[in-house]
């Protein structure tokens, strides 16, 4: 294994998190969006408030990681993509900035008119982001993005695959977000939640399934050496992703939530391992190999180094934090009434919660 | 030739050098930057204070101390969240705007990037563990998930400042016939120069955090609330800040010591030196250079060299000395660098009174106009640190890596378009900033009208927001009572 692949999967391992991870938090957005007025959709936004406030932020540094890692482990393909899709890329980073700081106003908010204005924001933000990024990963998979840089700024991600790739992209994360907020729900014993969210996500599942296996149709076309890739190389994990998707929307049926989030994640993580499989070894499709576009061999030694430190420190705090998050104590709905005493006491007397 | 002609004249020449784009996508970085470095100081400075507090309201066993902590968690939660948004925008930035230097020099300073975003990594996580987990984690072993957020705060400064001191410093690489060899990324990690600019950012971040937070405490105890609550919660970060401010002069000279050698643009510049002196040179407060004179300048003889060079017959290099192409805008970088000396005196001069006449047994929070003070030093706070940060970014110009990359090599081939971008940045950041001045102020105003936690108002009323006989901060509400009497 070669020094750059090395670093070029460590990279590609931090979009898949974040397709993963982050991608749940966005697709609660979707949720959001779609909960209905603010009586009805309450109880649906008072546990997305619960299942991502704490997560959100950490999830989102994935983002960061893999730029981090793109413009230092292949410098000169990160530039060719900036000045290339500064459109999408604007208008995503319009969306993350959106969603954070209005989640966060939300959750804080006074009173229903405030909290409906930022909560409009936070979900609208919540389903453009992902759109955006997707036609990025689109327009990269499909060979748009010249290696001088520069490349047109508007038919370099208006076009078929790109277009495709960002609405797999919303379906997605609303399928993963709509999996895990029907468990969590489910857990939290709030069973009207958990029926209305598990028929979302039967409904999302199956929509986002068949618009994937759609796109295969104009990428034959569109994107032939992604095409290519997908139907060799990468066919194993697309028929492993369409096994997921197929045994969650059974699970989902047969209201077994728990596992379904397993069989969710593994059909997103191989839709996207099957996208990073099926462009190797390209960096920017029949323009840059990995090869040809990875920077000084010290600095990518120096990445692994990083890598190794995260995945020795931060993996394991990551999941501490998730941890934490599915366990009874933090998922109680709240105090039960008539408790007049004042919440330091709990911490004094050095109880967890009675 | 009169004024105006030469005036148009330099606007031409400017036009001529400098692309269209380039100037937008500086005031875009310089907005950016300037809008996420103030909560980049929440972000590295606030978990200690918070610490400091929780740490107190366990060991005395203080209701008051651990509301406090509490709450500045929940403070800290809105601030983090816009910190990190506005922090990836940067991220983007750097690509969108500057693709020049990043296709280069990309794997030069890319490094220390990827160690402060493990440690920013871990911020996120211990964060998120430590504001769930109140009331649901054994209190020691709670208290104990502030520390990560502490010192990940300095290894995410120190990595930050790393790749700035490389811009300023560049280390790690060489050319050769144009094509850059030798890359040895550990040395922008381990750059000697890193380390004093780095102090000076850190102890930055805890002026601004702890200035801030007393003077939101110090305008509540103008409007006559006295409690508890209100001097321990101006207290613990004035503490803080005190500490910070007594270092931060010592600290910003040290780090200025050789600026003559790395960058003597930089120095003449900070010190309006047009010509080189004969023998010392006077220290220049105030003042503009006109036409290649000082104009308007207070000169105390002497005093310049001492402090820039540390000598009393060595005069400061002029930019007579330097091409006048590498000359950095000099009015701008003098002004900002001695408003930001200025301002950290009087920070460190009202601390110094304080302490002073609180040994003298007189307490100055019983003083109005002492507290009027204090509630702007906030404000003066991230005034100084933004001034400090104009001075050294200007005073780079026209360089983004001294002596090597020229600003407009760098920049993206952008039109002048991309104004526009900026005017919409504009309206977007000033809409997160009255957003969360909006949310803030009326997540204190609750809180002092007794809600114990904040429910989100589209969510079922939280039982303990019915029984409206638990209340934080016992204290407020004796204050509360004797201000309806």
């Amino acid at each position: 294994m070669s020094l750059e692949f090395a670093v070029a999967a460590a990279l590609f391992a931090g979009v898949l998190c974040y397709a993963v991870l982050g991608g749940a938090d966005f697709g609660s957005g979707f949720h959001d969006l779609t909960a209905g007025g603010s009586r009805r959709g309450a109880p649906l936004r008072t546990l997305i408030d619960h299942s991502i406030g704490p997560v959100w932020e950490a999830n989102h540094v994935w983002l960061i990681y893999v730029l981090v890692m793109w413009w230092t482990g292949f410098p000169k393909s990160f530039a060719a993509t900036m000045t290339t899709l500064h459109v999408p890329l604007v208008l995503a980073l319009v969306g993350i900035v959106l969603r954070g700081a209005s989640f966060a106003f939300r959750k804080y908010s006074e009173t229903l008119a405030q909290a409906k204005l930022f909560g409009i924001v936070f979900a609208t933000s919540s389903v453009l982001a992902p759109f955006f990024l997707g036609t990025i990963a689109g327009s990269l998979a499909s060979g748009r993005v010249p290696a001088a840089g520069n490349g047109d700024p508007w038919s370099s991600w208006l076009a078929p695959t790109p277009l495709f790739t960002g609405a797999i992209s919303v379906g997605t994360c609303a399928f993963l977000a709509g999996v895990f907020l029907t468990a969590d729900a489910a857990r939290r014993g709030q069973d009207a939640l958990a029926a209305e969210l598990r028929i979302r996500s039967l409904i999302v599942g199956a929509v986002t399934g068949a618009v994937v296996f759609a796109a295969l149709i104009p990428i034959e076309r569109d994107a032939p050496t992604l095409w290519e890739g997908l139907m060799s190389r990468a066919a194993p994990v697309m028929a492993l992703s369409a096994l997921g998707g197929i045994a969650t929307l059974v699970l989902l049926w047969r209201r077994r939530f728990g596992f379904a989030r397993v069989t969710a994640v593994t059909a997103v993580a191989a839709v996207m391992a099957g996208w990073g499989l099926g462009q190797y070894p390209w960096v920017l499709v029949d323009q840059v190999t990995v090869h040809e576009g990875a920077g000084a061999s010290a600095t990518l030694q120096g990445l692994l180094v990083a890598v190794a430190i995260a995945a020795l420190v931060v993996v394991p705090a990551l999941g501490y934090l998730l941890y934490l998050t599915q366990s009874p104590q933090w998922n109680e709905a709240g105090v039960p009434a008539g408790r007049a005493a004042h919440w330091s006491r709990r911490i004094e007397s050095g109880r967890r919660r009675p | 030739m009169d004024a105006t002609q030469l005036l148009a004249q330099a606007a031409d020449a400017v036009a001529a050098a400098d692309p269209a784009g380039l100037m937008p996508a500086r005031q875009q970085m310089a907005l950016s930057l300037g809008w996420h470095i103030i909560l980049a100081c929440f972000g590295v400075a606030f978990p200690a204070i918070i610490f400091a507090m929780h740490l107190r309201g366990l060991l005395k066993k203080d209701p008051v101390s651990l509301d406090l902590a509490k709450r500045w968690g929940k403070v800290s939660a809105v601030l983090f969240a816009i910190g990190a948004v506005s922090g990836t925008v940067l991220s983007f930035e750097m690509g969108l705007l500057w693709p020049g230097l990043m296709g280069t020099y990309g794997d030069v300073l890319g490094l220390p990037f990827a160690f402060e975003g493990l440690a920013f990594f871990l911020e996120a996580i211990f964060l998120g563990i430590y504001l769930y987990g109140w009331g649901r984690m054994p209190p020691r072993l709670h208290l104990m998930m502030v520390v990560p957020m502490a010192i990940t705060g300095i290894i995410g400064t120190y990595c930050v400042i790393a790749v700035n001191a490389w811009m300023n410093h560049p280390v790690g690489f060489d050319v050769i016939d144009g094509a850059i060899t030798n890359i040895e990324p550990w040395a922008v990690l381990f750059n000697t120069h890193t380390f004093m600019q780095f102090a000076h950012m850190w102890v930055a971040a805890y002026m601004v955090a702890g200035f801030s937070i007393a003077a939101v405490y110090a305008a509540g105890m103008l409007k006559g609330r006295r409690d508890r609550h209100h001097r321990l919660g101006f207290m613990v970060p004035f503490a803080f800040a005190t500490v910070a401010a007594l270092a931060q002069p010592f600290v910003g000279h040290l780090l200025g010591e050789g600026l003559d050698e790395r960058q003597p643009s930089k120095l003449a510049a900070f010190e309006l030196a047009a010509t080189t002196d004969e023998g010392a040179s006077p220290l220049r407060i105030g003042g503009v250079l006109i036409d290649g004179e000082v104009k308007g300048a207070l000169e105390i003889p002497y005093l310049g060299s001492m402090i820039a060079l540390g000598s009393l017959t060595e005069p400061v290099p002029g930019l007579d000395q330097i091409p006048e192409e590498d000359h950095p805008p000099v009015n701008f970088t003098h002004l900002a660098f001695q408003a930001m000396i200025g301002l950290g005196l009087l920070l460190m001069g009202a601390v110094v009174l304080y302490w002073f006449l609180r040994w003298r047994k007189r307490d100055l929070l019983h003083n109005r106009w002492f507290l009027r003070f204090m509630a702007t030093t906030g404000v003066l706070a991230v005034a100084a640190m933004e001034a400090g940060w104009i001075a050294t970014e200007v005073g780079r110009q026209p360089w983004i890596v001294f002596g090597v990359m020229r600003t407009t090599e760098a920049a993206a081939d952008h039109s002048a378009g991309l104004w526009g971008v900026y005017g919409a940045s504009v309206l977007l950041y000033g809409a997160m900033t009255v957003g969360a001045a909006v949310v803030l102020r009326s997540m204190a105003r609750r809180w002092r009208e007794g809600a114990a936690d904040l429910p989100s108002p589209y969510g079922p009323r939280s039982p303990l927001a019915d029984a409206a006989t638990v209340r934080e901060c016992g204290d407020e509400r004796d204050h509360a009572k004797e201000a309806a009497r």
